[in-house]
């Protein structure tokens, strides 16, 4: 799988402060596949997803995206090769609009990648369309996680990273993001969502890593996962 | 009521320029977070580059704003300039040394300006085709400020389309809110800021360069402005250009009016204009919530008493210090006879800075007090030294309680905003009352009595008292007040939500480091026989800070190194050469660069890491 992948991470360490959070954790996204990055709070999934786009001050190990070193560039130039990155905690800029919000994810279009446009947006997500004028901190929170998924498309990225998506949304929202993250992967899109919800992963994910103390502990297809008792309940249980 | 007209039409004249001005710096700090107070060398550099321009072109319209414009235009490209050099290296660093870093700016364009333009005020030419005034209602009113009523509105339009209608002024908004999340979309937030400061300083420039024709250019145009600037900023809300419109209005009618009614407090008016609105409206007038700057003062790692030979470096410290009479001239008693009164200013300072995270732009009205409070007691009543000496905290401790009472309810930026204007009604009070302050001719005649007059017996007699209120603001660090404080500084929810009353204690903070700075005013008073108004003026405040950055807010020895450093920067370099704001102002820009965790920081990292290896 390492040959090809898309994204490629070995060894990723980070810290926040002195607190040292990643102690060398590998990933591997292929092209066109969906990976689900498992854990508890506190485990490590924001973290190595802040780390992979850079933006933690401190962090070691390597990180190849498209076959392309990208542990020492900053965040914009690492967002600029193609990695959309949408955060957990919705952070919608909530004194610009719905277009406007588009328009700051706007980048060139790229090739190997969907291109979109806020109609195509608008046309995944209808909720948006209805609401194209109004700020983004009056939206609700399941408006907001759209918002947040469509601003990081407007970039055209080739692999998404999508940090805990379905996390504090009622569940009808939640059906909705499944649908939307099952479209965009019939895109060709790739994606690495952090989850701590397994069915909703596994409606989305072809495998899955288990990470738990900054590091990862379990590999494999997603349906190993789901069938590996043992694994899910030290690492997942509550 | 033609003259209340006109009255009223140069009030909006007024505010035209304030507009221009501030709407720069709301610009600049809703963006970037800094306190920029190059804002106003910005403002300045307008003016002389105006006026040169001018002088050389400015014989037709079209060469007149020509001139104008070629001058904002090259300010802009300064202001662009101290980002790439300056700013984007500061960027990581506490938001207070970036603070710094743009008054050592202040410092090298004052003495650039004087070394190319020398000291005298400048006279502009008039601008072309608007020498003259149109009668209104019988009253002449100039024609050029007519011109300035309507560029100020139109500025604000051009300035809501750029931010609401581009590409650019989307992106600049989106990355005012969250930078992170605008760099993780692929925006660089680094160009984004190079333009915002070649916007910011460009209107700046502008607001400048239109003064030429309406008054003589000279080298204290800089500190003037940025005061009144921040002013507007403050009172029309953070970051907000609309805001900052609707405050240079209502501050430019104050002007207008309040000269005529109080034709000597104007000054005083505006900030007390100010203190209403922040304590009516927290935000400003048009401010939000989030829009508010965090607490200034990063947390750090936390404090600890030193542990081994460290323990000792203070008494060894005292008693080289007591030593040194016996070698040194009196030259060197005087200078660090200073240098211990400003240590103890500065430790005053940094109780607030450093412990509170409470950054106050005002602290030498406490400085100031004190020693007026000593210097009158000794005119009025004859009192003695001790007593006077004894009186000065006391004075200057009951002015902060005082002020403090309103300052602590707010934090942040509000807060250094009400402190400064609380120093600036008491500078201008003392300013004002010839009758019992004596005005701008100060206090003179105060004299330690016989037994205290020689050098060495001052400077020992400093030494003792500044040590000694130096070793209970130590004391006070590691109390449980200050760790209280300390609490506060972090996190005030959390602190609450344990039982502490925060503001309280920020209140007796500002009490105490305010009684403090009073001892070291007091005994500043006595060292140099006379008392001045200038003691509690805005630039007597901004060294008190520069000193404590200079140091390092996250030690306790920080501010006294820095009190230290920056006297004997300031003192040497005044010796040595006329130019000693350009030395002084590019060894601040050379430490905050090299150190910017402030010398005493630094040092104590040396230390550590010794240690641990």
């Amino acid at each position: 799988m390492t040959g090809q992948s898309l994204l490629a991470v070995r060894g990723l360490q980070a810290w926040y402060g002195r607190a040292h959070i990643l102690t060398g954790v590998d990933l591997a996204v292929g092209r066109g596949e969906v990976v689900a990055l498992m854990g508890r709070n506190g485990a490590g999934k924001t973290t190595a997803m802040k780390a992979i786009m850079g933006l933690l001050d401190r962090r070691a190990g390597s990180v190849a995206f498209d076959g392309r070193d990208v542990s020492a560039l900053p965040p914009h130039r690492i967002a600029r090769l193609g990695l959309g990155y949408v955060p957990e905690d919705r952070r919608v800029f909530t004194d610009l609009t719905v277009e406007e919000n588009l328009e700051v994810g706007r980048q060139p279009p790229r090739d190997g990648a969907p291109h979109w446009t806020p109609d195509r947006l608008y046309a995944l997500f209808p909720n948006l369309a209805e609401m194209r004028g109004r700020r983004g901190g009056r939206m609700s929170g399941g408006e907001q996680q759209m918002l947040t998924l469509a601003r990081t498309l407007m970039g055209n990225p080739s692999l998404l990273l999508l940090d805990e998506p379905s996390e504090g949304l009622a569940p009808r929202i939640v059906q909705q993001m499944a649908d939307a993250l099952r479209a965009l992967k019939a895109e060709g899109l790739s994606i690495l969502l952090s989850e701590q919800n397994l069915a909703f992963a596994a409606a989305v994910a072809d495998r899955a890593s288990v990470i738990e103390k900054g590091r990862i502990r379990f590999e494999g297809p997603m349906r190993a996962l789901l069938e590996d008792e043992a694994v899910r309940r030290v690492y997942l249980a509550l | 009521m033609s003259f209340y007209l006109v009255q009223f039409l140069s009030g909006l004249a007024t505010a035209a320029t304030l507009f221009l001005v501030s709407s720069g710096l709301t610009i600049v700090f809703g963006v970037t977070r800094i306190v920029n107070f190059a804002h106003g060398s910005f403002y300045m550099l307008g003016a002389y580059l105006g006026w040169t321009l001018v002088e050389r072109w400015g014989t037709t319209p079209l060469g007149f704003w020509g001139g104008v414009a070629a001058a904002s235009l090259a300010v802009g490209l300064l202001g662009a300039l101290m980002e790439v050099g300056l700013l984007r290296r500061l960027y990581r660093s506490p938001e207070l040394f970036q603070l710094l870093a743009t008054f050592g700016v202040v410092l090298v364009v004052q003495d650039a300006a004087s070394w190319i333009w020398g000291a005298e005020d400048l006279l502009g030419r008039r601008a072309p085709g608007l020498k003259g005034s149109i009668d209104i209602l019988d009253q002449p009113f100039p024609l050029y400020d007519l011109v300035l009523i309507g560029l100020g509105p139109l500025v604000l339009g051009l300035l809501w389309l750029l931010f609401n209608r581009t590409r650019w002024g989307t992106l600049v908004r989106a990355a005012t809110q969250d930078r992170d999340m605008a760099s993780a979309l692929g925006v660089d937030p680094a160009r984004l800021f190079t333009g915002v400061l070649f916007l910011g300083s460009a209107l700046a420039g502008l607001g400048g360069a239109l003064q030429v024709p309406r008054e003589a250019v000279n080298l204290h145009m800089d500190m003037a402005i940025v005061v009144e600037a921040f002013v507007v900023v403050v009172v029309g809300g953070m970051g907000s250009l609309t805001g900052a419109f609707v405050a240079s209005l209502l501050i430019g009618q104050l002007q207008a009016f309040g000269i005529l009614v109080f034709p000597q407090i104007t000054l005083v008016l505006v900030f007390l204009f100010m203190a209403v609105v922040l304590v009516i409206r927290p935000y400003g007038l048009l401010g939000r919530a989030e829009d508010a700057p965090p607490t200034a003062a990063s947390p750090g790692p936390p404090l600890i008493p030193s542990i081994g030979p460290a323990r000792w470096v203070p008494a060894l410290l005292l008693a080289l210090l007591a030593a040194v009479p016996l070698v040194a001239g009196d030259y060197a008693l005087i200078v660090l006879t200073e240098v211990v009164i400003l240590a103890l200013l500065a430790a005053s300072l940094h109780l607030l800075i450093g412990l509170g995270g409470l950054v106050s732009f005002g602290h030498a009205a406490y400085f100031g007090l004190g020693a007026y409070g000593a210097a009158l007691l000794v005119k009025h009543l004859a009192a003695p030294m001790p007593l006077a000496l004894a009186a000065a905290p006391l004075v200057a401790g009951l002015g902060a309680l005082a002020a403090g009472w309103f300052c602590v309810r707010r934090s942040g930026l509000y807060f250094a905003m009400l402190t400064l204007a609380f120093a600036q009604i008491v500078w201008s009070v003392t300013f004002q009352w010839y009758g019992v302050t004596g005005g701008d001719n100060g206090v003179l005649g105060v004299w330690p009595p016989d037994w205290a007059a020689g050098k060495a017996a001052y400077y020992w007699l400093t030494l003792a008292l500044a040590g000694g209120a130096l070793l209970l603001l130590r004391r006070a660090a590691f109390a449980p007040f200050g760790y209280t404080l300390r609490a506060g500084r972090d996190s005030a929810l959390r602190a609450e939500s344990v039982g502490i009353d925060v503001r309280r204690h920020q209140w007796l903070s500002f009490a105490l480091a305010g009684s403090a700075a009073g001892l070291a005013g007091g005994l500043y008073a006595f060292s140099k026989g006379s008392v001045f108004p200038t003691l509690m003026a805005v630039p007597v405040s901004v060294d008190a800070l520069v000193m404590v950055l200079m140091g390092g807010i996250q030690t306790l020895s920080g501010p006294v190194v820095g009190a230290a450093l920056f006297h004997l920067l300031e003192t040497e370099a005044m010796s040595l050469t006329d130019w000693w704001r350009l030395v002084l102002g590019a060894v601040i820009l050379v430490l905050v660069l090299a150190f910017p965790k402030g010398v005493a920081g630094f040092a104590r990292d040396l230390w550590t890491r010794g240690r641990d290896t």
